[in-house]
């Protein structure tokens, strides 16, 4: 497939630092949209404020950068006025969780077919490298200098239990694997999660030691701390402390949001 | 009595403000449920369905905000309502439909605050907030009915120009107006003047859709028509795309600002009573100018000379109409709920040439005619 066919060549260079995990993502999007065949003036790329809340600038769809946390928002009124349009929700950590967790979770609880695919970095890029929500305990952001001495959310397990038709992880290394949960999303029916681990080396790798500082090295750590699904159920969680657990976490045929009202159009009609 | 081929119902103000967004071609709602504007939501609730539009009760203000310009980016001509706390949560994403230029609707049943304040009673404080809520320099419409009727004229002329300047409208009621029930004439839809936003006609290759045009409204394009374009919150030029290019940021705003200043002609709404023979003129809008009414009544039977400017619409101000006014009379009262918001501005547009009279209720009682019309008496 030819990138170019789908990126605004005038708006590059991108912003994205050297090594930064995001545009990995942004590809694996693109090549799932080439493979689906999707009409570029049927997508909408609609995103928050945050580093990968840049990426709709960069790409030939209908693209809408909308305000810090509220983008999941932004796509509901978006994809109901036109029902037509396949919606993707791109999305920080910062952005999914924080600013924006009231709208994740209740995006999951509705289950309108909107497909959201989180960056996870673990830290905020975009305004130079504080913590998140998903910045582990002890770990270093240019807020917690002396270690975070806060909880991480598990954004898989979040959507999930708040309701997703689909929920899976994979990390920017894995991207075999991201290409098909990405694609996989985007054929359910519902509210979906892809959360993609990706890495800011210019943030999080420069403050926390066992990640390396470089991309690459990001990556390579990836690498060797996934533990598949599968694999992960039959050890302990000792064993598990610092691992990324990948896989699909949820994938369930169940009426979205578009159905159920559908009927409510019904009922009202024949009152 | 009843008048053939007339449509004359008893009606609530926020009831007939969710009839009048229906008349004016409103199919989509987002909201969360706040008392004095609820009955507006319900009211959706039941009749969008019926017509195949969008009814979605959100998680919080925020998100319905987000949700009512995110449809409108979808094609669809979207409201909003709520009230005090709830508009003040909705004013970073009204700052974005200004800055992308996205037409929607905002309703706010004013009620006493600050934060939780009075929730079942009546005020005018929002008068400032409605102007200046979001940050950065910017203009904005806002329209001001004082009785149900004028609501229901009133939201069509809101989603008019919303449509018409491509911007967000703020329709600013009161608990008063929003929960009287009162005669109404519904007019006939043939005969109402309804705008729809203007689409572009050219390719898509040539599309800007910030273009610098003569109107200063530029076409608009919804998502899914063709025209694959950028939509941002952040400045940009006529692309639509990101730019901190001093020139052309100020290109932008500037016209955002001008499309809607330099028509002010077209958006001022003021309506004048017993304004020929007067040395005194009260200034109202809202439920407010319904006593000022009453008590110029009671006042002209005395043998006081009164007159009313009653202000439809209060952003833009009606200053060039006030400044006018303000020079056939010896006084001016200015009775409004809240410490004097706009009494300010009228200070202002006259350059305090004539003496100012405030009448402040923050309380959540309503200034009565017999207050205003011992306010007419003094000093005469
Ligand atoms: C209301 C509001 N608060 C704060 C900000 C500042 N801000 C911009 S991006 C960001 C965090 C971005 O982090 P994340 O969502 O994890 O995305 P990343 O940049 O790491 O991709 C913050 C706090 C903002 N733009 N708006
Ligand atoms: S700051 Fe981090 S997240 Fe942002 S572009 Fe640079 S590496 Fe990527």
């Amino acid at each position: 497939m030819d990138y170019l066919n789908y990126l605004r060549q005038d708006k590059m260079p991108h912003i994205w630092c050297d090594g930064c995990g995001h545009g990995i993502i942004l590809k694996s999007i693109l090549r799932v949209v080439d493979q689906l065949g999707w009409e570029k003036n049927n997508i909408a790329l609609v995103s928050g404020i945050g580093c990968s809340g840049r990426t709709p600038g960069y790409v030939d769809f209908n693209t809408l950068h909308t305000t810090h946390g509220r983008a999941i928002s932004f796509a509901t009124g978006l994809k109901l006025a036109n029902p037509k349009l396949h919606v993707i929700v791109v999305s920080g950590d910062g952005d999914a969780t924080a600013i924006g967790g009231n709208h994740f979770i209740h995006a999951a609880r509705r289950n309108l077919d909107i497909n959201l695919i989180v960056f996870n970095n673990n830290i905020y890029g975009m305004t130079g490298g504080q913590c998140s929500p998903t910045t582990k305990t002890t770990k270093k952001a240019t807020t917690t200098p002396y270690g975070n001495p806060d909880s991480a959310f598990d954004i898989s397990k979040l959507a999930e239990a708040a309701g997703a038709s689909y929920v899976a992880r994979s990390t920017t290394y894995h991207v075999a694997k991201l290409d098909k949960y990405i694609k996989d999303s985007f054929l359910t029916k519902g509210f979906s999660v892809v959360e993609a681990y990706s890495s800011c080396p210019t943030s999080y790798g420069k403050m926390n030691k066992e990640t390396g500082k470089t991309g690459l090295q990001m990556l390579m750590y990836q690498k060797d701390n996934t533990v598949p699904l599968q694999k992960a159920q039959k050890m302990t969680q000792a064993q598990l402390e610092g691992k990324f657990i990948t896989g699909v976490f949820v994938e369930k045929d169940k009426p979205d949001y578009t159905e159920n009202y559908a009927k409510v159009i019904q009922t009202a009609k024949q009152q | 009595m009843i008048i053939p081929n007339k449509n004359i119902k008893m009606m609530q103000g926020n009831i007939a403000c969710a009839e009048a967004a229906l008349a004016a071609g409103c199919n989509f709602f987002a909201g969360y449920p706040i008392t004095p504007s609820s009955e507006i939501a319900e009211v959706l609730s039941k009749k969008l369905p019926i017509i195949g539009g969008n009814f979605i009760q959100m998680e919080d203000e925020i998100a319905a905000m987000g949700a009512v310009i995110g449809a409108s980016l979808g094609g669809a001509k979207s409201l909003t309502a709520t009230s005090g706390p709830g508009f003040s949560l909705k004013q970073e994403n009204i700052g974005f439909a200004i800055m992308a230029e996205t037409p929607t609707v905002i309703v706010n049943v004013q009620r006493g605050g600050p934060s939780t304040g009075l929730p079942t009673l009546s005020a005018q404080a929002d008068v400032m907030q409605s102007r200046w809520g979001t940050h950065g320099d910017h203009s904005i419409i806002v329209i001001c009915p004082s009785s149900v009727e004028e609501t229901y004229y009133m939201t069509i002329k809101a989603f008019n120009l919303s449509e018409k300047y491509r911007t967000p409208v703020i329709l600013l009621t009161d608990e008063i107006i929003g929960h009287l029930t009162e005669k109404i004439e519904i007019p006939d839809s043939s005969k109402l003047e309804i705008i729809n936003r203007i689409k572009p006609d050219m390719n898509q290759k040539e599309y800007l859709p910030y273009k610098i045009t003569d109107s200063l409204v530029p076409p608009m394009a919804n998502f899914g028509e063709g025209y694959r374009y950028h939509v941002t919150g952040l400045a940009h030029d006529e692309t639509g795309f990101p730019t901190n290019d001093p020139e052309k940021t100020t290109e932008m705003l500037m016209r955002l600002y001008n499309k809607i200043e330099k028509h002010r002609d077209d958006i001022v709404e003021v309506e004048e009573y017993n304004t020929d023979d007067m040395d005194t003129l009260i200034i109202a809008y809202g439920s407010t100018s319904r006593s000022a009414k009453r008590a110029i009544v009671n006042a002209t039977k005395e043998g006081y000379k009164v007159g009313l400017l009653s202000l439809k619409t209060i952003w833009p101000f009606a200053e060039k109409e006030i400044e006018n006014m303000a020079k056939k009379v010896d006084r001016i009262i200015v009775p409004e709920m809240n410490l004097g918001q706009i009494a300010h501005e009228v200070e202002w547009a006259t350059r305090r040439a004539k003496p100012i009279i405030k009448i402040n209720h923050i309380n959540g009682e309503p200034i009565t005619p017999n207050e205003i019309l011992a306010y007419i008496k003094q000093g005469k």
